[in-house]
C-alpha cells in the first residue's frame, strides 16, 4: 500500500459486474486496512517516545545532503526505528527539522510501502507474491503463513511479534519462491521451510537467512536503513557469506567450458573456494 | 554463443566484494588511466564503445553524458554553470529482473569505479548511488565498498592525488517501484513522492536540484572500467552491431537451472535454455518474457529472436533488462497476466488517470476472468483499457502496464476464452503445483 497513494489507496470505488454484483477495487487487490491518520493522533503507550538523541541524529543526516530535503525518507526510516512505525510525532519532529508541514512529509510517508503506519510487530515477513514467485510456491507459502499467524496483509499478531505482507518482486527471482524477515532474505522457500521458519522464531531461536547478516528485529534493521548500523551489522558486509549457486550457475558454467570474452583469462567460476557454495 | 563473464566475472573470487580482492583483480586500473585522460575522451570512449544503458530503455551511455552541458570561458548563466550530479539506479524492482543486487553484492567497487569515471567524465563532484530500500544486504556491501574507497584516496577531496574531488552518497529507498524510473527516483531523492516529471527537459539540463545529472544503471556503471581498460574495440567484439558487448541474462522461473548467465547481447533464448538445462522435465515452454514483466511477452515462437535491444524490439518487444522469466504449460496465462497488473495496479504513482484508473479496473476484470466469470467482449475490454493507457501516461509505467496484457491476448486468446466457456481455469493447478518446484532446488 503505497506507491498507490493517490491512485488506489484508501478508496472504495465500486465497479459492477455482469453479475450484478459490486467488486470493490480493495477486495482485489488486498491494500489492507490503511490505518489512522499519518499526522494526526496519540502515540499509543508503551511506544518509546522520540528524544533529543532522535533529533541529533536527524541533523546528522540531514548534514550528508547538499539540500536538507533529500534527508526525508532516512530520517523517516530512523524515526521508525525508534517507535516502531511512522507515527505523527515522527512526522511533526521530522517537519519541524525541515521546515516542512506536517502534511508534506505525511505525503511522502504514505507514499512508501517501507513506512509503516502501526507498530510493527518485532518481525516483519514479506512473502512475494508477485507472479513467479508465486507460481513458483509463493501463493501457498503466503496462504500457509496466513494461517499460522493468524492475520492477514500488513496485519501484526496480538503479542506484538510478527507483521504480515505480501510483498512485490524483491528483484530475487533467480531464488524463487524468496520471503525475507526484516528484509533479510530467505530464498527458494517452501511452505515447510517457511512454517518451521516462524516456529523457530516463535520459540526465540533467530536461523541465519541464505545472504545477508543475521536477522535482527525491526526497528534495529530500519535504523541500520538510517545509515546508524549496529557495529556486528556492519561487520557483516565484511564477513564471507554463502553465495546460491543461481548467482554462480553462468559463471561456473563458463569456467567448465573454458569460455570467456575476448583476449581475457577464463573467470574463476570453479572450483569454488570453501564456504562459497550454498 | 559463448558465455563471456566481464560484469560478472569477479563474483566467486575470494571475498570478492573487498577492496583488496577488487585491486588484486585489476580493480581501479581504469580509474588510473581515465584520471590521465582529458574528460571528453572518457565520454569519446565509452561512444565508440555502443554501450547502452543496461536499466531497460538501452539509450547510448556515451550520448547521454555527452548530453550534460559545460560552461564555456566568460559564461554566467545557463546549465552548464550549474553544479553536475551523477545519479545511480540502483532501485532494481522490475519483476523479473535480479542481476543489480549480485552485482553489488558481490562485486559493488567495480561499479563504484565505474562511478568514479563516470564522474570524472561529465564533472560531477557528488554522486548519489540510490539503492532499493529493501535491498540492505546489497545497501550494506555498497555502504562498506565506499567507506574502503573514501579510506583509500580514490573518494574524497583528491581522488588519488589528481585533484579531482568527489563525494559519493548511499541513499535508501523506501519502497515504490516507481522509483526505478528516473525522474521519480529524482524527486524522491530530493524528499518528495516519487512521483515522474514531464521530460523535456530531460535530467541531463534539469535533473537533481534543477542541475545537470546523469541517471544510469548499475549494470552500466560497473560496464565502464572493463571498456575503459580494454578499448571500445575489445567491448564491441561481443554483441551486435547495435547492440554491443555482454549482458548478464537473468533465468528464472521453470528452468533446470535458475541463475545469472553472462553472454553477449544477441544470445537467444535456445541458447540460453541449453545453458541453464532447459524447461524443467516433462514440461513445455509456453511463455517469457525477454526483460521482465514490463515487456511485452514472446511464446515458443520467439526461441530464435537474438536477445538485444533493436532484434526484440521489431520482433514486437523490448530487451528491457534480460530478465527471462519462463513459464510453462502447467502455467496459466490469466493468472499469471492478472497478479502482473495486480502490481501495476499497487504500484501505479497516481499522477496520471489513464494508469491509476485503468490498472485497477483491468484488476477486477482478470480476477473474474480467471474464475470464469467474465463475459467474452471483455477481452475486448481489456484491450480497450489499454489503448487508452498507452502513451497516455507522464512515463514508461502505463505502457509497461499493459505489454502483459496486449500481448497475452494477442498470443492466448483462446486460453482467455476457454476460463470462460469451462468457468475456471482449464489447467490443472496440480501440474502448475509447489511440488515440481523439486527440479529447481536441485
Amino acid at each position: 500500500m503505497t506507491a498507490g497513494g493517490a491512485g488506489v489507496s484508501g478508496r472504495q470505488s465500486a465497479a459492477y459486474g455482469p453479475d450484478g454484483r459490486a467488486h470493490t477495487v480493495n477486495s482485489a487487490i488486498d491494500i489492507g486496512d490503511l490505518g489512522a491518520s499519518v499526522t494526526e493522533g496519540v502515540v499509543p503507550e508503551g511506544v518509546p517516545p522520540l528524544t533529543e538523541q532522535t533529533r541529533r541524529e536527524i541533523r546528522e543526516i540531514i548534514a550528508r545532503y547538499p539540500r536538507a530535503r533529500s534527508a526525508l525518507l532516512p530520517m523517516l526510516h530512523l524515526v521508525q526505528s525508534v517507535q516502531g512505525y511512522v507515527s505523527p510525532d515522527g512526522v511533526a519532529l521530522c517537519a519541524e527539522e525541515l521546515n516542512l508541514t506536517k502534511a508534506e512529509v505525511g505525503a511522502v510517508v504514505t507514499f512508501y510501502t517501507m513506512f509503516k503506519r502501526r507498530s510493527a510487530g518485532e518481525y516483519l515477513i514479506s512473502v512475494c507474491t508477485n507472479t513467479l514467485c508465486g507460481f513458483l510456491g509463493g501463493a501457498e507459502i503466503y496462504a500457509a503463513l496466513q494461517k499460522q499467524l493468524g492475520v492477514g496483509h500488513d496485519q501484526t499478531t496480538p503479542d506484538g511479534q510478527f507483521t504480515l505482507e505480501h510483498a512485490e518482486c524483491l528483484a530475487a527471482c533467480d531464488y524463487a519462491p524468496v520471503v525475507t524477515v526484516n528484509y533479510e532474505f530467505f530464498d527458494q522457500e517452501s511452505v515447510e521451510t517457511t512454517t518451521a521458519l516462524i516456529d523457530a522464531l516463535r520459540a526465540g531461536r533467530r536461523p541465519d537467512p541464505t545472504r545477508g547478516a543475521p536477522l535482527c528485529s525491526f526497528k534495529e534493521m530500519s535504523r541500520e536503513i538510517a545509515g546508524f548500523p549496529a557495529p556486528e551489522r556492519a561487520a557483516a558486509a565484511v564477513a564471507g557469506l554463502a553465495l546460491g549457486k543461481p548467482t554462480l550457475a553462468g559463471l561456473r558454467l563458463a569456467a567448465e567450458r573454458r569460455a570467456g570474452p575476448p583476449g581475457v583469462p577464463p573467470a574463476s567460476g570453479s572450483p569454488a573456494p570453501a564456504g562459497k557454495d550454498a | 554463443m559463448p558465455l563471456t563473464p566481464v560484469l560478472s566475472r569477479r563474483w566467486n573470487d575470494t571475498e570478492s566484494w573487498t577492496l583488496a580482492a577488487y585491486e588484486r583483480s585489476d580493480g581501479y586500473r581504469a580509474l588510473r588511466k581515465a584520471l590521465t585522460m582529458q574528460p571528453d575522451a572518457i565520454t569519446a570512449v565509452v561512444k565508440e564503445s555502443g554501450l547502452r544503458g543496461r536499466g531497460g530503455a538501452g539509450f547510448p551511455t556515451g550520448m547521454k553524458w555527452g548530453f550534460i552541458p559545460h560552461a564555456k570561458p566568460g559564461e554566467t548563466s545557463g546549465p552548464g554553470v550549474k553544479p553536475k550530479y551523477l545519479v545511480v539506479n540502483a532501485d532494481e524492482g522490475e519483476p523479473g529482473t535480479c542481476r543489480d543486487l549480485p552485482q553489488m553484492m558481490n562485486d559493488p567497487h567495480s561499479m563504484l569505479e565505474g562511478i568514479i569515471i563516470a564522474s570524472f567524465a561529465i564533472r560531477a563532484n557528488l554522486a548519489v548511488i540510490y539503492v532499493r530500500g529493501e535491498a540492505v544486504h546489497a545497501m550494506r556491501r555498497v555502504r562498506a565498498a565506499v567507506d574502503e574507497a573514501y579510506s583509500a584516496g580514490y573518494l574524497g577531496n583528491n581522488v588519488m592525488r589528481s585533484g579531482f574531488a568527489l563525494d559519493v552518497i548511499v541513499h535508501p529507498g523506501a519502497g515504490a517501484y516507481i522509483c526505478g524510473e528516473e525522474t521519480a527516483l529524482l524527486d524522491s531523492l530530493e524528499g518528495y513522492r516519487g512521483q515522474p516529471r514531464l521530460k523535456p527537459p530531460f535530467p541531463a539540463i534539469s535533473g537533481l536540484y534543477g542541475a545537470p545529472t546523469v541517471v544510469n544503471n548499475v549494470g552500466t556503471l560497473a560496464s565502464v572500467p572493463a571498456i575503459l581498460l580494454n578499448g571500445a574495440d575489445w567491448w564491441k567484439k561481443m554483441g551486435t552491431e547495435t547492440s554491443s558487448g555482454t549482458s548478464v541474462f537473468s533465468l528464472t522461473g521453470r528452468v533446470a537451472r535458475p541463475g545469472q548467465y553472462e553472454a553477449p547481447m544477441g544470445t537467444t533464448l535456445r541458447e540460453l535454455l541449453e545453458m541453464c538445462g532447459g524447461i524443467r522435465e516433462g514440461h513445455q515452454l509456453k511463455f517469457w518474457t525477454p526483460g521482465g514483466s514490463s515487456t511485452p511477452l514472446f511464446t515458443d515462437e520467439h526461441l530464435d529472436i537474438p536477445l538485444d535491444f533493436d532484434s526484440v524490439a521489431e520482433a514486437g518487444s523490448m530487451n528491457g533488462t534480460s530478465a527471462l522469466m519462463i513459464f510453462d504449460d502447467g502455467d496459466c496465462i490469466v493468472r499469471a497476466v492478472g497478479r502482473w497488473i495486480k502490481f501495476y495496479a499497487h504500484e501505479s504513482c497516481g499522477k496520471c488517470t489513464p494508469c491509476r484508473e485503468g490498472n485497477p479496473w483491468m484488476v477486477q476484470i482478470l480476477d473474474r476472468m480467471e474464475r470464469g466469470q467474465a463475459h467474452e467482449e471483455e477481452i475486448d475490454q481489456l484491450l480497450d483499457i489499454c489503448d487508452n493507457i498507452l502513451g497516455r501516461s507522464f512515463c514508461a509505467f502505463g505502457d509497461g502496464a499493459v505489454s502483459p496484457v496486449m500481448s497475452s491476448i494477442k498470443y492466448f486468446r483462446q486460453e482467455y476464452l476457454d476460463h470462460l466457456t469451462q468457468g475456471g481455469c482449464p489447467l490443472d493447478p496440480a501440474r502448475a503445483g509447489q511440488r515440481d518446484l523439486a527440479v529447481t532446488r536441485s
